[in-house]
């Protein structure tokens, strides 16, 4: 634990795991999606359906679907800016097998046929793990940069990125693979030492066989 | 890297001062420049004073349950405690309240116990008039003395009870006013182990789970004990068990807590009929 998992984060509160660990697995889901979603189904489980609203759990998932940080003072009024902004979400509880106390499942839609289904839980502290994308368990929790890359799921996709991302000085310091079976398609996980840079991700983007690249810079608090 | 115990840090703390040993350990510990961590630390330290400034003392709690308090002590200056000390507790239930309110705090060690550090520190300023810079440095004391507790122990109620969140918050602002008033890094480690022995065993039990009651007004006791502690190690006085040992009783001591008491609602004040009754208010408003 370094100092500032002691000293921080500043947040609107009132929990660090209900309201601000609730915010960044909006926030994230939302650059799952890739935009701002315009359908949002939000399902909580366990102590966030149980003391969810007294907590703001609902309003600080909004928020971050909205693409506000923790801190943002506009977090309370999320519903509202929602409604603004054309964004239509319903919230509701539900029971997930086996899942962490404060876990959540995230159903988003662009509205032009992109959607995504983020499971999700908040550890404390306003630390997050996302457990699975779209029913594939895809482990990871933002505090590293990340590459989120869902791909067709076919040979070399795997040699490719990793030789990309090393001749670009980038050390992979865990890399993850998951595999939907029916669907043919693939989930990476790659979490590096050091940022990467923005025209790398477009190279990747645009690699044979990409079907969605998402990076996450903790260091820009995103 | 990271302080793993008390001795660790007061021995670091002997060529530099024990802040900018902290420092030093961070800018390692992460690969960031002086300046950059130092700014880290200031930015947090403004954003407690700016949760005092936004303090509103009209606004309530989702729930309705909480508010307001921190204006009405500071109003009513009822003169048992000396200005000074009324100025600590009503920042503290400020800051407590602003976090209930949905309001920006600085959770340091938690939201929950978010109100200690500026109660101890913010009052402190105003009437002393220390800089800026000497409040951030006694951020980083507090800093490496919370992270002594949080890897021998714990900083999180649902661990290790309240003692862990108000206990640790107390023990971190005693050790950051020793430093603030020129003790040494003995004496910080006097006030750090009596301020969470004082503690011990405070259970964690917030009605209808939520962070309301009792959890603002325990950042009121928090400060006060912050501030009795420091008063104690700098008159000289010794605490008898070492920082560390005490720092593990406290964590023996979380461990043997029943759930019901370490933030699961179910036990202490949230057991009470009253407790249980608002709670279940609560929830018959939730379903509507
Ligand atoms: S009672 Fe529990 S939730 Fe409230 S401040 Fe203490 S540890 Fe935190």
């Amino acid at each position: 634990m370094n100092i500032f998992d002691i000293m921080g984060p500043i947040m609107v509160g009132p929990s660090s795991s209900h309201t601000a660990g609730a915010a960044r697995i909006g926030y994230i889901a939302r650059r799952l999606l890739g935009c701002q979603p315009a359908r949002a189904e939000i399902l909580l489980h366990g102590s966030f359906a149980a003391t969810g609203q007294g907590h703001g759990t609902d309003r600080a998932l909004v928020a971050g679907l909205l693409g506000m940080a923790p801190d943002d003072p506009r977090l309370p009024a999320s519903f509202e800016l929602a409604h603004k902004a054309g964004m239509v979400f319903s919230i509701s509880n539900t029971v997930l097998r086996g899942a962490h106390p404060n876990t959540v499942l995230l159903r988003l839609s662009d509205g032009a046929g992109q959607t995504v289904e983020v499971n999700a839980s908040s550890l404390g502290g306003g630390r997050i793990r996302v457990n699975a994308i779209d029913g594939m368990e895809a482990t990871f929790t933002g505090d590293y940069p990340t590459l989120i890359i869902r791909n067709e799921d076919r040979p070399g996709q795997v040699a490719e990125v990793a030789s990309l991302l090393s001749w670009r000085g980038v050390n992979i310091a865990t890399m993850q693979l998951y595999r939907d079976k029916r669907g043919g398609l693939a989930v990476m996980v790659i979490e590096s030492d050091q940022p990467i840079q923005q025209n790398m991700i477009e190279v990747l983007r645009t690699s044979p066989g990409m079907v969605r690249v998402t990076y996450l810079n903790p260091e820009r608090g995103n | 890297m990271a302080f793993h115990s008390v001795e660790a840090l007061c021995t670091a703390a002997g060529a530099v001062p024990l802040w900018e040993a902290v420092l030093l350990d961070d800018c390692q510990d992460r690969g960031v420049a002086r300046d950059a961590s130092f700014s880290r630390m200031a930015a947090l330290w403004e954003a407690m004073k700016q949760s005092v400034r936004d303090y509103d003392p009209d606004k309530r709690s989702a729930c309705g349950l909480t508010g307001g308090t921190g204006a009405q002590v500071e109003q009513a200056a009822v003169g048992l405690m000396s200005p000074f000390v009324t100025a600590v507790m009503s920042t503290a239930l400020k800051v407590g309240e602003c976090n209930a309110c949905m309001g920006r705090i600085v959770a340091a060690p938690t939201a929950g116990a978010s109100g200690v550090l500026p109660a101890v520190l913010l009052p402190m300023q105003k009437a002393r008039g220390f800089s800026d810079e000497e409040a951030v440095r006694a951020l980083f004391v507090a800093a490496g003395f919370g992270q002594v507790i949080a890897t021998r122990a714990s900083i999180a109620g649902a661990e290790g009870g309240c003692q862990a969140e108000i206990g640790s918050a107390s023990a971190m602002g005693a050790a950051a006013l020793v430093s603030l008033m020129g003790g040494t890094p003995e004496q910080m480690s006097f006030a750090c182990a009596s301020a969470l022995q004082n503690l011990m065993g405070l259970v964690c039990d917030p009605v209808a789970g939520l962070v309301e009651l009792p959890c603002v007004r325990r950042n009121v006791i928090g400060s006060l004990n912050a501030l009795a502690a420091a008063e104690l190690a700098l008159a000289g006085v010794r605490n008898v068990i070492p920082c560390d040992e005490v720092i593990d009783a406290m964590r023996a001591v979380g461990d043997s807590l029943p759930s019901s008491l370490r933030e699961t609602g179910g036990g202490g004040l949230a057991a009470t009929p009253t407790g249980r009754h608002i709670a279940e208010m609560l929830s018959g408003h939730t379903q509507n």
